[in-house]
């Protein structure tokens, strides 16, 4: 046996040699730099993190073969939190004490993030989140970024909308789950300052067959527009409800319903339906003159050549996570709080999501023109001017 | 005011009708085996599944779209009498509804499976604009919804009352032992209870499918609807059935209306418990309703 025993050891030992020999990156280059990343990959928010891990890799390869970072190559590893926060829990301690990582990118929603922030802040590795929720930056968190716009410019630019087309009286209809009381809390919060009276709130379930009764009720009471605010499928019930009932003033929809499921749901009534949304939408529509739009094309091209299927505007949260990050990364030697400090400064950045100016005030860094009006016209998106 | 009061009223008999359909499923199955079968509101979605895959995807006309759907969900509840309920061995009763509940957990899980996590719209049955009656606007849909009830409850009386079958059915309910000794085939009448109930779920999922977005999920809620309706109105009365579920229906628009629109799903189980507590036997029902 003890023989037996022994014999193990020397092949363990052989192999060992032999992996140490031939492996590239011990040898011949630096210490790789690990960047851990936390998705939503399967479960009900897949839309996010399926493409947010694919941008992921699609920027990790595309830097590793320019050479990597300061002669670091980058390695990606990737869990998936199936959108659950005890789950993204777990990914973020194995990413700290089994892989060692620097920074971590995601996770795709905002509970998940809130839960790994405490975690990640005490262990003083940078974190940039790809979920939307403003609570995530604000207050500011020494080692907490994001990359997603905020409810708070969505609601912004629609406001500022409504103010050049003279709307003063809104009924708003939000569903039931942290989206829409994000939404909502945002809606009246923002109302006074822009001289706007929200007279009528309503709410709806996730999964509620019919809002005639709100839109009725909200009709009584007589506003100049309506604004939506819910994910898929509420909105497009609510959209079809609109038409139906013959109401005919404007209907504002959420950045959530920015995708083209939503008009394939809403069939005709899609049409006339204002809404925010990223520039990733209408990138064919947008002036040359728009800095993003190289930054766009760029994206769009590469992500569709690499993996074959139609961009989304989500997978561009992980794509400017990972750039930005680079851009921290150079100089920093692996250190991690000058990787922090570097993100900070972080100014100028043209993204898929917006143009990004971190400070140590800011950790979203995105301004008001992150977003772009868009009017459903025949089936498709276009760009309203400004 | 008159213009909202109609028009609530118009919401809440669409939404209601579909619980009473839903109802009837339940009703129909306790009437003939004395089961509550919690995996009704999973056949609501595979018939509003199915009907978008047979109108869509394989581009069946209406009439032949609806007709497969229906055979199709009874074929699965059939398949569900006979691998899980007809096969467990001591079939006391809180058994076979805790079957019932894995079952339509299981029916989520396939669902899923086969549809994906994503929601799908329908097109509705006839392409007219809707309706204006002074000042609230009536849906054709709701028109067809109301009288698929009509034709679906005026023909299980018929079956009830007049053949032979129904009546058998009736009376293997009532005692299976005693059906049995009169030579009725009471193996055969549990089959064809499941087949028809099921059935019905399916009918109620076509009918929602073109007003609403359906996936995978959306069963679970209005299972529990038509559940509440059908206690509502009396488990095992189709009268009770309709009554229940219109009722429901109407009850959720008008608290939509005129308390919050955040109670709506408060209303019907505040309802349920309400009838549990003051008349277990629900408003219609005449049979003391045994409890397990």
């Amino acid at each position: 046996m003890r023989y037996r025993g022994s014999a193990f050891v020397a092949v363990l030992v052989i192999m060992g040699l032999i992996v140490w020999g031939i492996s590239p990156t011990l040898c011949w280059s630096k210490e790789t730099y690990k960047i851990g990343g936390i998705f939503s990959i399967t479960g009900p928010a897949s839309f996010l993190g399926d493409p947010e891990k694919k941008s992921m890799e699609m920027v990790v390869e595309e830097i590793n073969k320019k050479g990597g970072i300061d002669g670091h190559l980058l390695e990606a590893v990737i869990y998936d939190s199936e959108g659950d926060p005890t789950k993204a829990v777990l990914a973020a301690n194995k990413l700290i004490s089994k892989d060692g990582v620097i920074a971590v990118i995601g996770p795709s929603n905002t509970p998940p993030t809130l839960a790994i922030v405490p975690i990640l802040e005490k262990a003083k590795i940078p974190l940039i989140s790809c979920a939307a929720g403003i609570k995530i930056t604000e207050p500011v968190k020494p080692y907490t970024f994001k990359t997603a716009q905020s409810d708070v410019l969505a609601v912004r630019t629609i406001y500022q909308h409504m103010q050049k087309k003279g709307i003063k009286k809104v009924g708003i209809l939000t569903v039931e789950n942290a989206f829409g009381e994000s939404g909502k809390e945002q809606l009246q919060k923002q109302a006074p300052e822009s001289g706007i009276e929200v007279i009528q709130a309503e709410t709806f379930g996730g999964k509620d067959t019919d809002m005639t009764p709100q839109l009725t009720k909200i009709r009584s009471a007589k506003p100049d527009a309506i604004i939506c605010w819910g994910t898929n499928p509420g909105p497009a019930v609510v959209a079809k409800n609109v038409k139906q009932m013959n109401i005919d003033i404007p209907l504002y929809q959420s950045h959530g319903v920015a995708s083209p499921k939503f008009i394939e749901l809403a069939g005709d009534a899609a049409n006339g339906i204002l809404l925010p949304t990223g520039k990733i939408l209408v990138a064919q529509q947008l002036p040359d003159t728009d800095p993003q739009k190289q930054v766009l094309f760029k994206y769009i091209g590469e992500f569709e050549k690499l993996y074959n299927m139609p961009v989304s505007g989500f997978g561009g949260y992980a794509y400017d996570a990972m750039y930005i990050l680079a851009e921290a990364l150079r100089g920093s030697e692996g250190d991690r709080a000058k990787i922090r400090d570097g993100i900070e400064k972080v100014t100028g950045h043209v993204g898929v999501s917006g143009t990004f100016n971190f400070s140590p005030e800011e950790h979203n860094g995105l301004g008001a023109d992150a977003f772009v009006m868009v009017e459903i016209e025949n089936g498709t998106w276009k760009l309203l001017g400004e | 005011m008159m213009q909202e009061l109609l028009q609530y009223f118009f919401s809440g008999i669409t939404n209601g009708a579909i619980y009473a359909i839903i109802a009837l499923g339940f009703s129909m199955l306790f009437n003939s085996t004395g089961l509550i079968n919690f995996a009704q509101g999973e056949f609501v979605m595979l018939g509003a599944l199915g009907l978008i895959t047979c109108s869509r995807g394989l581009n069946l006309p209406l009439p032949v779209a609806f007709l497969v759907t229906v055979i199709g969900v009874s074929v699965v509840g059939l398949l569900l009498e006979r691998l899980a309920i007809r096969s467990v061995r001591k079939p006391h009763p809180i058994v076979l509804v805790i079957i019932t509940v894995g079952a339509s957990i299981l029916l989520k899980g396939m669902g899923m499976l086969e549809w994906g996590k994503d929601a799908y719209s329908a097109p509705p049955f006839s392409a007219h604009s809707s309706f204006e009656l002074a000042g609230a606007t009536l849906l054709p849909q709701t028109l067809w919804i109301l009288a698929s009830l009509l034709i679906i409850v005026v023909g299980l009386q018929f079956f009830y009352r007049k053949t032979m079958t129904g009546k058998a059915m009736q009376a293997c309910a009532i005692s299976k032992r005693a059906a049995s000794l009169l030579g009725i085939p009471s193996e055969r009448m549990v089959l064809l209870a499941f087949a028809l109930s099921t059935a019905m779920g399916g009918i109620g999922g076509i009918l929602i499918a073109p007003i609403t977005m359906s996936s995978y999920d959306m069963g679970t809620m209005l299972g529990l609807k038509g559940f509440c309706a059908a206690m509502l109105g009396g488990l095992g009365s189709s009268w009770g059935s309709i009554a229940g579920g219109l009722l429901l229906g109407i009850l959720e628009a008008f608290g939509v209306g005129f308390v919050s629109s955040s109670l709506k799903d408060a209303i019907a189980f505040i309802l349920l418990l309400l009838i549990l507590y003051v008349r277990p036997t629900g408003l219609f029902g005449a049979k003391a309703v045994q409890r397990f």
